[in-house]
């Protein structure tokens, strides 16, 4: 197929289409509402559903009910939307159910602003609403990277029977890329006949079907805690997704960075390369699961000195890649987070001043 | 001589653990017989609240969904949305419907969403433990109204069947009660006409029903049913609201 230029946002909601989700609720929430936009008049088109819910809360749960009847569903939303979701995302997680959430991120606390940011990284990793419970979490680096990592989404909640979270900044939502749809990650739904409430008669069944997420009894919860953990250890083997660049020379500096922020990195990392200086990066595609052993590995190298978090968020990244690198080497951080995105000679002084400590 | 008196099917075999007195049993078995007279119990999702009801998806013989406190019309138009053949209701206490939840209900009516609503009014928060309702009357003492509800800082009781009624939208409200035998025939008649509203695919139904609580009222359940007729029913009058006809 052809490439064609799209906006982030409108490319987001094709994908989904084209991924054969044919349900959509949302609110509009600046900078993402061209995916509702693009929704409201693309799903009459398709004979698919959309809704604008009268508030994220109420979204949150129309994805839930919608997806506990067994059906491909989607929302998109920018951070305090995502803040409000954050109750229905443990409740979905709660009781087993496949939804896909995007998260096109805007700079907070609070109002924060609408410009690209990447504060949502603890949110969308460690938590974001209340229990145990995980997301698999996937961070494009462009619109073409958010169209397949869309369309893997659902193929991917639907195996793991929980959501999947996709993080994009605001400046993927917002930019024109040249994008092509690939035809072969359509993926069939499953069948969910074995938990879904879609009705007894729909599944041919005597019995009924059950979604929650309420274990009064103690041991039941604890047991019911533990298959989700069994999920989350699953997808720590099976869904880890990172980009190697320029790790194989010599460098003295390993840059961790993800999202738009790693574009702007290897602009950096290939000037620098042009004047005689290597530097490696790794570029997490999935942050739940985190790939430790890539930056593991790839801070172990005898000529790296420095490994640098890079990151539109104060530091929210540092963490895991500390728990990565494990103390062999030193592990600091660079980022902006008021929605200016870092420049290539920001970055590349950064690295300079780590080569010359 | 064959029986002449059963359990619905739509009901399981399943103790409840509603108190002594409590009137959620009556509603319980109402909408089970609604649901074995229309013949859905084959393509009926129940959506369970937060609140004594919590568990209702262990009484009922049909899918269930157990939705967070007030959300559960959020999660009815999800289902209908993308299953416009299914058949939803959504099983509300007042403190989950007219407190948490009144976002959720104001907009799936006003939407006119295709599911229908079972609300258990009975003036108090159930399973925390007697605290004050958005239904709770004037001077009506619960464990956080200890003096007393004072309207000048709570507000007055919310009347939620006339509330939802000033909507232009379309839809069929109506409230009953479950304190006498005669009241019980006129509430499942008010159920039975909510279902078919829906599976005819007309418009949202909302049927309110005037209940009891003995244990959080501190009435005994003959008390409790003369206590509701005589302060409940004068402020929240039975009667249809509202039906698709009128539009």
């Amino acid at each position: 197929m052809a490439k064609i230029l799209m906006k982030g946002n409108e490319a987001i909601g094709e994908a989904a289409i084209r991924a054969g989700c044919l349900n959509y609720f949302a609110y509009p929430i600046t900078p993402q509402t061209e995916v509702a936009e693009y929704m409201a008049k693309r799903m009459p088109e398709v004979n698919g559903v959309f809704v604008q819910g009268e508030s994220e809360v109420a979204v949150g749960y129309m994805i839930f009910g919608a997806a506990a009847c067994g059906e491909r569903v989607m929302t998109t939303s920018s951070s305090p939307g995502v803040s409000l979701m954050s109750e229905a995302i443990s409740y979905i997680a709660g009781a087993r159910c496949p939804a896909v959430f995007v998260n096109i991120m805007r700079g907070g606390p609070g109002l924060g602003g609408i410009l690209p940011s990447q504060g949502d990284y603890f949110q969308s990793t460690k938590g974001g609403g209340h229990g145990d419970y995980r997301l698999l979490v996937m961070a494009p680096d462009g619109v073409q990277e958010i169209v397949e990592m869309v369309m893997m989404a659902f193929p991917l909640a639907e195996k793991y029977r929980n959501p999947v979270m996709i993080v994009g900044d605001g400046l993927i939502g917002q930019m024109m890329e040249p994008v092509e749809f690939p035809d072969n990650l359509t993926v069939k739904p499953s069948n969910k006949d074995a938990w879904a409430t879609n009705g007894m008669d729909t599944r041919g069944s005597k019995e009924k079907n059950i979604v929650k997420s309420l274990y009064l009894d103690p041991e039941e919860l604890n047991n019911h805690n533990l298959t989700l953990k069994a999920q989350y250890e699953r997808m720590k083997k099976e869904e880890i997704r990172f980009e190697a660049y320029n790790t194989d020379g010599d460098y003295k500096v390993l840059i961790v960075s993800y999202g738009t922020m790693s574009r702007v990195c290897k602009t950096a990392i290939d000037n620098m390369k042009a004047k005689g200086i290597e530097t490696g990066m790794i570029r997490p595609k999935t942050l739940f699961p985190y790939p430790l052993q890539a930056v593991h590995d790839a801070a172990a190298k005898q000529s790296c000195k420095a490994v640098i978090s890079i990151e539109m968020s104060m530091g929210q990244m540092v963490e895991d890649v500390e728990r990565a690198v494990l103390g062999q080497k030193p592990v600091s951080w660079y980022g902006q987070c008021g929605g200016n995105v870092p420049s290539p000679e920001e970055v590349e002084e950064q690295v300079m001043a780590l080569i010359n400590k | 001589m064959g029986k002449t008196f059963s359990k619905p099917e739509a009901l399981s075999d399943a103790y409840t653990h509603y108190c002594p007195g409590c009137t959620h049993g009556i509603a319980h078995r109402l909408v089970a017989e609604v649901i074995d007279e229309l013949g859905i119990r084959g393509r009926t999702v129940g959506i369970a609240p937060v609140g004594c009801a919590v568990l209702a998806y262990n009484y009922f013989t049909c899918d269930f969904q157990e939705a967070a406190h007030g959300r559960a019309p959020a999660m009815a138009t999800g289902i209908k949305r993308v299953r416009p053949d299914l058949i939803a209701f959504t099983y509300q206490g007042d403190g989950d419907l007219a407190s948490i939840g009144m976002g959720e209900i104001v907009h799936a009516a006003n939407r006119g969403e295709k599911f229908t609503t079972i609300f258990i009014n009975n003036a108090v928060y159930g399973m925390t433990g007697g605290q004050m309702a958005p239904t709770t009357m004037p001077g009506q003492r619960t464990t956080t109204s200890p003096m007393g509800r004072d309207v000048t800082t709570t507000g007055m009781p919310i009347k939620m069947c006339e509330l939802l009624s000033t909507l232009e939208t379309p839809g069929y409200i109506e409230r009953q009660t479950l304190l006498n035998p005669k009241y019980i025939k006129k509430a499942k008649k008010a159920i039975k006409r909510a279902f078919e509203y829906q599976i005819a695919g007309k418009c949202y139904s909302f049927v309110e029903l005037v209940s009891i609580c003995p244990t959080n009222w501190g009435k005994t359940p003959l008390e409790s049913l003369k206590w509701a007729e005589e302060s409940l029913l004068p402020y929240y009058k039975l009667g249809e609201f509202k039906t698709p006809e009128e539009e």
